[in-house]
C-alpha cells in the first residue's frame, strides 16, 4: 500500500483556527488596553495582567491536574475572559479579588461545564457578578481617570480622588428627583459626547474609551472573526428603547447616543454579546438575542436599581440561548419554495 | 455586467488556478489503458468485447445496462489484453477493459475535420439517441450520463438550458482552457442541447475570474441565436446545480428535487463540447481534458487525455511527483477524492489532478466547537452542520433527518470554514446514509 493520505474532502482547509480566532480577540482588545494604561496608569495594567494571567493559570491547572485532560489553557479564550474580567472592574479593585474573580470566572463559569465551547454563560461576566455580589464597594468605587501624572497614580482611591461614573452620576440623580436637565448642567463634563467617546471619564477599567472598543471591532469585523449583526443590534436595541424615552420626555431621560457611549455598553455589544460560545448561531437568532439584549440594557438602566444594566442584560440574554437555537432555524434551501 | 451569484451560505477558498495561462495539450498516448465499464453514475456498462479482440479508437467496448446508464468506447486501437479489475480513484476495485496500445487508428466513422460544423442536421430523437450511444456522462466529475437528462418525463416543462462554466472548484482550469480554445464548438453544442429539449433559451455561467473566457464567449454568443452568457461573482460552490440555477434564474430547486421540477436542465461546458464531436463529428467520449497541477509540479498542464491512461504517466511527463507529495486529489480540493495511489487511469470524469505537499495535505488537529456558527453561515443549503455533526456522534438519525441532513450536497464549506477543525462533513456523510437508510427501512414496512 501507499503511504499517500487519503482523507475525505474537502482536502482544503479556511485560514482560520481556534487560537487565531481567540488571539485576534485579544489584539482586538489591545487597543482599550492602551487607553486603560493611559487613563488608570500603572494600576489598571497590574490589574489587566493578574487577571488575565490568573485565568491562564486557573485553566492550566483544572486541566492538567483535576481534569486529566489536553491542555488547552494557551488558546487565547482563557486570556480573553481575563482581559474582559479586568475590563469589567475599576482599576482600584484590591489584587487578591481580582485573582478571586478570576479563579470563579474560569473554574465555575467555565470548566464545570466541560470547558471552551460548552459554557452557557459568559466566563468573564459570570466572574464579574460575583465580585459584584461578594465585593459590592470596591466594585462600585471608581478612580477619576488621571492622564497628566498616570505613572504615580497606583491607584486613586487611596487619595480619596473618586468620581461617580456617568451612569452612576445619573441614577444617583435622578433617585433623588432631579432633572437631567440640571444634572448635565452640574456637571457638563460626564454628558460631553466626546469625552465618553475617548473614554475621559470615570469607569471600569476597559470600558471608558468607546474610540478604543470600535478599533477593536472593526479589526474583528476584518478578520472575519464576528459578523456586525449582535453589535449593530444590540446598539440599536439601546439607541432604540433610551431614544423613545428621551423622546417623550428629555428633562427625564438621558439622549440615546450618551447611552451608547457611556457605561459597558460598547464594550459588551461589541465583545461580550458577540461570545461566540454565549450567542445564538443563526443571524436570525444573533439578530433576536442582541436587540433582547439592548433593549434589556436600557430598561434595567431606566428602571432597574443599578446604574448600569449592560453586563445582566447579556447574561440574562445568554440564559436564553439554547431556546433560540431550538426554535430558530435557518432558512433552508429549497424548502420556502413551491412551484406548480 | 452585472455579476450573479446564490444567496446564502458559500465560502471563497483561494483560487490556486496555477495553470489558467497553459494551452491544452494532446498527452501521449499509454502503453496500456485501463478503461473502466464503470466509470459514470448509475449500472456499470456491460463488456461487449473478448481478450485478444482488436479494437480501434472509438469502437464500443460496453453497452449501458438499465436507463441510468452510459456506453463505454476505446479510446486507443490495440489488442484487449484482458478484461479484470482495477482500482479506481476511490480505492474501489472495478471491472476494466485492458488494452495493449498499438498505432493509434480510429474507427473510420469518426469525422477527424477540425472544420467547425454548425448545421445541425439530426433531430430531436436522434440528438438524444446520438448523445446516449456516444456514452456522453456529465463531465464536471458528477458523470451522470447526460442522456438521461434529455429524456424529459410527461407532464414536465423545460425552458432553460444552463450550461455550468463556473469551474468553482479552487484550481482546476480544464473547463477554463476548453472555452478559450473550443468556444464555438461548446456554442454549437449549446445548440444541440437546446434543440434536442426543444428549449428557445440557454445561460452559460461563468465566474467573473475568467474575464478571457466571459469576454469570448459573450462576444461570439451574439452569432448564435437565444444563447446569454452570464458573469457570475466568484463564490464556490457557484458550480454547484442548485446553487447556478438559483443564480442564473433566481429559481429554488425544492429539497429531494432535480433541475427539471423548476424547468431546467443543467450540463457542464465539458459535456456541451462532447455533445458537439459526438453528434457534427461522430465522434464517442474516449478523451477529455485533465487539468495537472500542485504548488510544486515542475511543469502545470492541461492535457488533453485518451481515457484510461494511468494517471502516474500524466505526473511522469509533468516532471515527476515532487518530493514531498503527500496526497493526490482527483477533481478539486473541495469535492474531489484523495487517490490511493497515482497508478488509476483517467476516467470520464477526472477534470484535474492535484498533487499536495505535506502540510497542506494534513488536517488541522480537531478540537471543541466554539459555536462560533460560521459553519451554520457558510452551508449553502442552509443546513446547521455543528448539529448534524452532534447528532452523528450520539447516532441520533431520526433527529439528523428533521434537521435536514439528507439536503446535504457534501460541498465541504462547512468543515473547510470550521476554526475548530471539527470532521464535520465526515459525520454528516454517515447522518445521511443512515438517514437514507431509515427511510428506506419505513418505506418497506
Ligand atoms: S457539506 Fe453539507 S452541511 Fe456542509 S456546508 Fe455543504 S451542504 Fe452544508
Ligand atoms: S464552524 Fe466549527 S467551531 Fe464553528 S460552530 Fe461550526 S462546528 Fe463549531
Amino acid at each position: 500500500m501507499s503511504n499517500y493520505i487519503v482523507s475525505l474532502s474537502p482536502h482544503a482547509k479556511g485560514p482560520l483556527t481556534t487560537e487565531k480566532v481567540m488571539w485576534g480577540v485579544v489584539i482586538a482588545l489591545m487597543p482599550s488596553f492602551a487607553f486603560s494604561a493611559y487613563y488608570f496608569g500603572i494600576r489598571g495594567i497590574v490589574v489587566t495582567l493578574v487577571a488575565t494571567i490568573a485565568c491562564i493559570l486557573t485553566e492550566f491547572v483544572i486541566q492538567k491536574y483535576l481534569m486529566k485532560t489536553t491542555v488547552t489553557a494557551f488558546d487565547g479564550s482563557a486570556a480573553i475572559t481575563g482581559l474582559l474580567l479586568a475590563f469589567n472592574v475599576p482599576s482600584s479593585i484590591p489584587i487578591w479579588e481580582v485573582i478571586l474573580g478570576a479563579v470563579f470566572a474560569i473554574a465555575i463559569g467555565k470548566m464545570v461545564f466541560g470547558g471552551l465551547g460548552r459554557n452557557p454563560f459568559n466566563p468573564a461576566l459570570l466572574g464579574r457578578a460575583f465580585m459584584l455580589a461578594s465585593f459590592p464597594v470596591d466594585m462600585t468605587t471608581w478612580p477619576k481617570p488621571v492622564t497628566t501624572q498616570w505613572l504615580w497614580n497606583m491607584g486613586a482611591s487611596v487619595d480619596g480622588t473618586t468620581a461617580a461614573t456617568p451612569l452612576g452620576y445619573l441614577k444617583e440623580g435622578v433617585k433623588m428627583g432631579e432633572s437631567v436637565t440640571n444634572l448635565v448642567a452640574a456637571s457638563p463634563e460626564r454628558f460631553d459626547h466626546f469625552n465618553l467617546f475617548i473614554g475621559n471619564v470615570g469607569g471600569c477599567i476597559g470600558e471608558v474609551s468607546a474610540f478604543a472598543i470600535l478599533l477593536g471591532g472593526i479589526y474583528m469585523l476584518y478578520r472575519k472573526i464576528i459578523t456586525w449583526h449582535i453589535p449593530v443590534f444590540y446598539l440599536g436595541g439601546l439607541a432604540l428603547i433610551t431614544g423613545i424615552f428621551w423622546a417623550m420626555d428629555p428633562t427625564k431621560y438621558a439622549d440615546p447616543l450618551f447611552h451608547l457611549l457611556a457605561g459597558g455598553a460598547m464594550l459588551g455589544a461589541w465583545f461580550m454579546a458577540t461570545d461566540m460560545v454565549t450567542s445564538p448561531m443563526t443571524v436570525k437568532g444573533q439578530i433576536l438575542f442582541a436587540v433582547c439584549g439592548g433593549l434589556l440594557c436600557g430598561l434595567i438602566r431606566m428602571f432597574g436599581a443599578f446604574p448600569e444594566g449592560c453586563s445582566y442584560s447579556i447574561l440574562i440574554m445568554n440564559a436564553f440561548v439554547p431556546l433560540i437555537d431550538k426554535y430558530i432555524k435557518p432558512t433552508r434551501f429549497g424548502k420556502e419554495v413551491n412551484y406548480g | 455586467m452585472d455579476l450573479k451569484t446564490f444567496k446564502i451560505g458559500g465560502v471563497h477558498p483561494p483560487e490556486n488556478k496555477l495553470s489558467a495561462g497553459v494551452a491544452i495539450e494532446a498527452a501521449a498516448l499509454p502503453k496500456r489503458a485501463f478503461i473502466h465499464l464503470g466509470q459514470h453514475l448509475g449500472a456499470p456498462a456491460k463488456p461487449v468485447v473478448q481478450k485478444g479482440d482488436t479494437v480501434k479508437v472509438g469502437t464500443l467496448i460496453g453497452t449501458g445496462e438499465g436507463f441510468i446508464s452510459a456506453a463505454v468506447h476505446s479510446s486507443v486501437s490495440g489488442t484487449v489484453f484482458a478484461i479484470d479489475s482495477v482500482i479506481d480513484a476511490s480505492g474501489y476495485k472495478r471491472l476494466a477493459v485492458i488494452i495493449d496500445v498499438a498505432g493509434d487508428e480510429w474507427e473510420p466513422s469518426i469525422d477527424r475535420n477540425p472544420e467547425l460544423k454548425k448545421e445541425i442536421a439530426l433531430d430531436q430523437k436522434a440528438i438524444v439517441e446520438k448523445i446516449k450511444e456516444s456514452g456522453i456522462v456529465g463531465l464536471g466529475g458528477a458523470t451522470f450520463p447526460a442522456h438521461v437528462k434529455y429524456m424529459v418525463p410527461e407532464g414536465k416543462k423545460v425552458d432553460t438550458i444552463i450550461i455550468n462554466a463556473v469551474e468553482c472548484e479552487p484550481y482546476l482550469t480544464s473547463d477554463h482552457r476548453v472555452m478559450l480554445e473550443r468556444a464555438d464548438e461548446v456554442l454549437v453544442g449549446t445548440q444541440i442541447l437546446m434543440k434536442a429539449l426543444g428549449v428557445g433559451k440557454a445561460i452559460i455561467g461563468i465566474e467573473a475570474n475568467k474575464p478571457d473566457a466571459l469576454e469570448l464567449l459573450s462576444r461570439k454568443a451574439k452569432d448564435y441565436t437565444g444563447i446569454a452568457v452570464q458573469g457570475l461573482k466568484v463564490q464556490y460552490p457557484q458550480g454547484a446545480e442548485k446553487q447556478l440555477i438559483k443564480a442564473c434564474l433566481n429559481r429554488e430547486v425544492p429539497s429531494g428535487k432535480l433541475p427539471l421540477d423548476v424547468g431546467c436542465v443543467v450540463n457542464n461546458v465539458g459535456t456541451a463540447l462532447a455533445v458537439y464531436e459526438a453528434v457534427q463529428k461522430n465522434k464517442p467520449l474516449f478523451e477529455r481534458v485533465v487539468t495537472m497541477t500542485g504548488h510544486k509540479l515542475p511543469k502545470k498542464a492541461n492535457f488533453l487525455v485518451r481515457v484510461g491512461t494511468p494517471i502516474a504517466q500524466l505526473i511522469d511527463s509533468c516532471g515527476g511527483i515532487p518530493e514531498g507529495t503527500a496526497k493526490f486529489i482527483n477533481g478539486g480540493p473541495m469535492m474531489g477524492k484523495a487517490m490511493v495511489s497515482p497508478e488509476t487511469p483517467v476516467t470520464k470524469g477526472t477534470s484535474g489532478v492535484i498533487l499536495v505537499d505535506g502540510s497542506d495535505a494534513k488536517r488541522n488537529a480537531p478540537g471543541d466547537c466554539i459555536r462560533c456558527a460560521k459553519c451554520v453561515a457558510a452551508c449553502p443549503m442552509g443546513l446547521e452542520p455543528y448539529l448534524i455533526e452532534k447528532q452523528a456522534e450520539y447516532a441520533l438519525w431520526e433527529e439528523a433527518e428533521k434537521e435536514d441532513a439528507a439536503d446535504c450536497m457534501e460541498c465541504g464549506c462547512c468543515q473547510f470554514t470550521c476554526p475548530a477543525a471539527r470532521p464535520l462533513l465526515d459525520n454528516i456523510r454517515l447522518a445521511k446514509s443512515n438517514v437514507m437508510r431509515i427511510r428506506r427501512e419505513r418505506s418497506k414496512k
